[in-house]
């Protein structure tokens, strides 16, 4: 038996409230049916005895108290999934919009997700090389890691995730797909992905949730959680290797906190839900792979760092739940150095366990800790040279000078085309260091050296 | 008992209408699931309840049970080695219930139930016992007697005891009759309320140090046994890191780990690196003397909250059989964010930056839990409190840090710009502190060398000065210093590079034991004294750096092993002998 629930008790930004509801469940999908007939989803998001607050996820304009009848449909929000869904295209809550029809459903699943049992994650090793040298040597991307790229509005992340999408998946044989959500992006962006990836051959491995900048925005609440959940499907059900893009998270982030403070919650920091950490957390750990289970969901979710900060909530919860962060840099960008990466706050967790030897060459680890020791050290002699003159510095600093600028020119600045081998990386990365004399490298034991410093000593 | 129904839901909060005969901190059963909640706030007209499971689901009108117990965890042989929840459920039994994603409303026993151990029964029919006296002991793993104790509370006479042999943690081993006549039957296993201290007879001062093998903290920020320390860092210093060489290395006879609102893949990491990492003392793994707690950041954040105290009382458990034990835990800021989760779902009034007005009481009664004490059987036992905190922003003025500080005595402050540099342990000398050295000066001097505190003294002001120094030649350079101030900024930077910094994938360097780390110090500050001399005389310095010794000094962490100390000699010798040749 349906019941239909005829008006509504309030409404407050885009929330609804309804009394008289009968055993409600948390967060249970309802359908709000318009008197112009048109339909609105929305999910309970509180519930004190009979009253009832609703989301309502396309937003409550033109809402009207009296003329809405609301039905509980006793589910919680499920997507239908099939091997089809590859090369589709669809809105920020799954439905498809690229005119092919709807989804002939072997399987519906709940977008909540359930957390992956520590115990049955495999700890993930496998180098996935993206062919960009200052990833691949100082930040290498493992399978099944959570890799934010912390961006800003205008610089280049767009196409160095386009990059690593081209390059990473077509030097890899493997059964891949790509899961790309756009959150709160402009139409020319979505657009931009959306001709990278013909372009790349891949359109046929990629499914697109795009919730555009125009779109409403309690929506944006359920995108992630919808690609994830199609990206779980296709990496631990059809066993395919999957990379997800979640772009923009910041705008992800400001949907919640739109969402909180108009259901009346105390805020945290910088007005954003105390819950934010969870919250996130419940998006970004859905990366991983298990044991036993072919497959995997590796994360590149995209944030641009408001007034570029890197201790804004939103960076700041990131980092502390994403195994690194590639952070870009804008005076690098203004030099017009692509990729961008400002080497020193970047840093990938997983990495220590996935270079090396048998993985990519045993002298990986030590060349990336001298190359970041290196450029720490071109910080210092930056700033002092900034203050006294490049002139007056000591020779090792006027050396250390010489090398940063080699440093940008040479690694970091690479085509958006070009796709280097990690041979090639690591050779380069010998070469600049090799500029330095002999003692200066300190974080390399010596037989190492022996076998790749090339300097005069 | 009387059976009541859910009223609200709101995220992990639930509530029941009208007066029910629940008591505070009650654990209760939540629907038709049952899942797993706690009495958290009684009204005269609502019961407000915290459920450490997801709730989505959840319906009004589900019928929600007492138990009559507050929330408490199961003591007994088989928790060393196994990975729980927050609220000690064992995570491999979750998995071969549900497979690799978790579940909702199970209810395991934290304790395998079948598992037999070899059981020695110590107490004989008419023997006196108390809380605290051991009445059985088992081996539980290879490296680890578990002593099973009498309850706390609990006293009277043995009325029947067992024969020695295989028992599950079930049976009944030995029988007590309580002063009231009561008898009761003793198992392997006692259940003790989470949130509650265990009693100890008396608190002793901690004048022993926890060795860890870190340079950085044994010599020169060391930590007591029974201490608290705090390791407050932004994201990418190495908090877990440091956590997890603390853990691996410490001289602690057993380890809780405690991973509370992070990496479900880190948990991942130290489950299979701590059953292949062996102990050095006992050539087992290191998981033999483990317990971890995974509540990582996607698992429900009520059982977060609770995961902490978990931790704690297992710690105390084990120290209440006279071992010493260590807990880390990663994160106290995501537990006091747990906190500010709740109390923002009961619309509580926030204080600072919207964490609870009792933030600084809940952490005091955390960290006053660890301590060096004697036992309620006369053992002696501790338990040290390792801290990771998460500032926001980096900024350890927030109210998490700040209240963090004035209940350790250990600060080890982490630091950006370290991290970026790839200094690790990036541990901070300006910044970080210990109140443990004037405690531990009488340690150091009979375990390790007479003259240990003075040395390190030499050495932490060779940094400080040279801290001053460098803001010099951040302005004009260090071309300009005289000899004697370049000296102290080349021999600073030898004990940075060459004795700070710690490698933790080098198999030497990863652990170094304290006579070790007194070599070091005293062979840098040997150069030091003699390149001393070599100054006052107006030779250059330059003369100093050409024979190679600082860069021989920064190496010797790598060129001499553990076990090879009588090589320092060598380099004592090689210093003089070259300084020598300079003044001659």
């Amino acid at each position: 038996m349906i019941i239909k629930h005829l008006k509504l008790d309030g409404v407050n930004g885009s929330l609804a409230t309804l009394t008289g509801v009968k055993n409600a469940a948390a967060e249970e999908i309802v359908e709000m049916h318009m008197a112009d007939g048109t339909k609105r989803t929305g999910r309970v998001v509180r519930i004190d005895g009979d009253r009832v607050t609703v989301q309502v996820f396309e937003g409550t304009r033109g809402m009207s108290m009296a003329n809405t009848s609301t039905v509980f449909t006793g589910e919680p929000m499920q997507i239908p999934l099939s091997p089809e869904i590859l090369g589709r295209v669809f809105d920020g809550l799954a439905r498809p919009i690229d005119g092919l029809g709807e989804v002939y459903p072997t399987e519906l699943r709940d977008v909540g997700g359930a957390p992956i049992n520590p115990v049955a994650r495999e700890y993930p090793r496998n180098f996935i090389q993206t062919g960009i040298s200052s990833i691949d040597a100082l930040a290498t991307l493992i399978r099944g890691q959570k890799l934010p790229i912390f961006s800003g509005s205008g610089m280049k992340h767009n196409e160095l995730a386009v990059q690593i999408v081209r390059q990473s998946t077509i030097a890899d044989g493997d059964d891949f797909a790509v899961v790309f959500a756009a959150m709160g992006v402009k139409n020319d962006v979505a657009h931009y992905f959306r001709t990278s990836f013909e372009e790349a051959n891949v359109m046929d491995h990629v499914v697109m949730l795009l919730n555009l900048a125009n779109d409403p925005i309690i929506e944006r609440i359920m995108t992630p959680r919808c690609a994830l959940t199609i990206a779980e499907y296709l990496a631990f059900t059809l066993h395919k290797h999957i990379l997800v893009i979640l772009t923009d998270m910041t705008s992800y982030a400001e949907a919640l906190r739109e969402f909180s403070s108009s259901k009346g919650e105390i805020p945290g920091r910088k007005g954003f839900p105390g819950y934010l950490y969870s919250d996130l957390a419940s998006l970004y750990e859905r990366a991983g792979m298990i044991e036993g289970v072919e497959g995997s969901v590796t994360q590149i979710p995209i944030l641009t760092m408001p007034n570029d900060d890197i201790t804004h909530p939103i960076p700041d919860l990131t980092g502390y739940i994403t195994e690194g962060q590639i952070v870009l840099d804008r005076d690098l960008d203004y030099k017009g150095v692509y990729p961008p990466v400002s080497v020193l706050p970047s840093l990938s967790r997983l990495m220590k366990d996935g270079i090396g030897e048998g993985f990519t060459r045993d002298d990986h680890s030590p060349l990336a800790n001298q190359l970041l020791a290196a450029c720490a050290k071109v910080q210092d002699a930056k700033a002092l040279a900034s203050v006294i003159g490049e002139d007056e510095l000591s020779d090792e600093d006027k050396l250390l000078m010489e090398f940063g600028r080699a440093f940008e020119a040479k690694f970091l600045n690479q085509g958006f085309t070009e796709n280097r081998s990690i041979e090639e990386t690591l050779d380069l990365g010998w070469e600049l260091l090799s500029m330095l004399p002999r003692r200066m490298l300190d974080r390399v034991d010596d037989a190492v050296l022996d076998a790749h410093y090339k300097g005069k000593g | 008992m009387a059976v009541h129904q859910i009223y609200g839901i709101n995220g992990p909060v639930v509530t029941i209408k009208g007066e029910t005969s629940l008591g505070m901190m009650e654990t209760v059963f939540v629907g038709n699931e049952r899942l797993i909640g706690e009495v958290i706030g009684l009204k005269k007209d609502m019961t407000t309840i915290q459920v450490y499971e997801e709730t989505a689901g959840l319906t009004v009108g589900e019928p929600v049970y007492p138990t009559g117990s507050p929330m408490r965890v199961a003591l007994g042989p088989g928790l060393l080695g196994n990975i729980f929840d927050g609220i000690q459920r064992p995570l491999p039994a979750i998995r071969d219930a549900f497979g690799a994603f978790i579940g909702r409303g199970a209810q395991f026993d934290a304790l395998h139930a079948q598992k037999k151990y070899k059981v020695t029964v110590t107490v004989h029919v008419g023997d006196r016992v108390s809380g605290g006296d051991v009445y059985a002991t088992c081996p539980e793993t290879p490296v680890v007697v578990h002593k099973i104790m009498i309850p706390p509370q609990m006293s009277g006479e043995i009325v029947e005891a067992l024969p020695d042999g295989e028992y599950t943690v079930k049976d009944t081993v030995a029988k007590l009759k309580t002063d009231a006549g009561e008898v009761i039957d003793l198992t392997l296993v006692q259940y003790w309320p989470i949130r509650v201290p265990r009693p100890t007879a008396e608190r002793l001062p901690s004048d022993k140090p926890l060795i860890t093998g870190q340079r950085v903290i044994d010599t020169v920020f060391p930590i007591a046994k029974g201490g608290a320390a705090a390791i407050p860092g932004g994201f990418g210093t190495g908090k877990t890191m440091t956590q997890h060489q603390l853990a691996k290395w410490c001289d602690a006879d057993i380890i809780i780990y405690v991973g509370c609102g992070e990496r479900g893949n880190e948990m991942t990491q130290v489950l299979s690196e701590f059953s292949a990492l062996q102990d050095p003392r006992t050539q087992r793994p290191l998981l033999e003397r483990t317990v971890l707690i995974a509540n990582t950041s996607n698992m429900p954040v009520a059982a977060r909250e609770a995961s902490i105290y978990t931790g704690i009382t297992l710690a105390e458990y084990y120290r209440d059989m006279g071992y010493h034990t260590a807990l880390m835990a990663d994160s106290t800021s995501r537990w006091a964010e747990a906190l500010r989760e709740i109390s923002g779902r009961l619309e509580e009034m926030p204080a600072d930056e919207g964490f609870p007005a009792y933030l600084p009481s809940r952490l005091s009664e955390f960290y006053e839990r660890s301590g060096y004490v004697r036992n309620l059987n006369g053992t002696e036992g501790s338990v040290t409190l390792i801290g990771a905190v998460s500032p926001q922003g980096s900024d350890f003025s927030e109210p998490v840090t700040q209240n963090t500080k004035r209940f350790t005595r250990c600060f080890w402050a982490l630091d950006k710009s370290l991290a970026y540099a790839r200094h690790y342990p990036a541990i901070n000398w300006n910044q970080s502190y210990s109140e443990y050295i004037g405690d531990l000066a009488n340690w150091y001097r009979d375990h390790v060398a007479p003259d240990f505190m003075q040395c390190r003294e030499e050495l932490c002001t060779l940094l400080s000065e040279e801290n001053s120094l460098m803001e010099i030649v951040r302005l004009i350079g260090a071309d300009v210093l005289p000899d004697d101030q370049k000296l102290i900024i080349e021999i600073a930077r030898v004990i940075r590079v060459g004795f700070l910094q710690q490698n933790a994938f080098h198999a030497d360097d990863t652990f170094v034991p304290p006579e070790k780390q007194y070599k070091m110090m005293q062979v840098i500050l040997h150069l030091y004294h003699r390149s001393k001399e070599v100054v006052a005389r107006q030779i250059p310095i330059s003369k100093i750096l050409a024979t190679g010794l600082l860069d021989r000094l920064t190496k010797m962490k790598y060129d001499i092993p553990n076990n090879h100390l009588e090589l320092f000699d060598t380099y004592l010798r090689d210093i003089d002998a070259a300084i020598d040749g300079i003044l001659r």
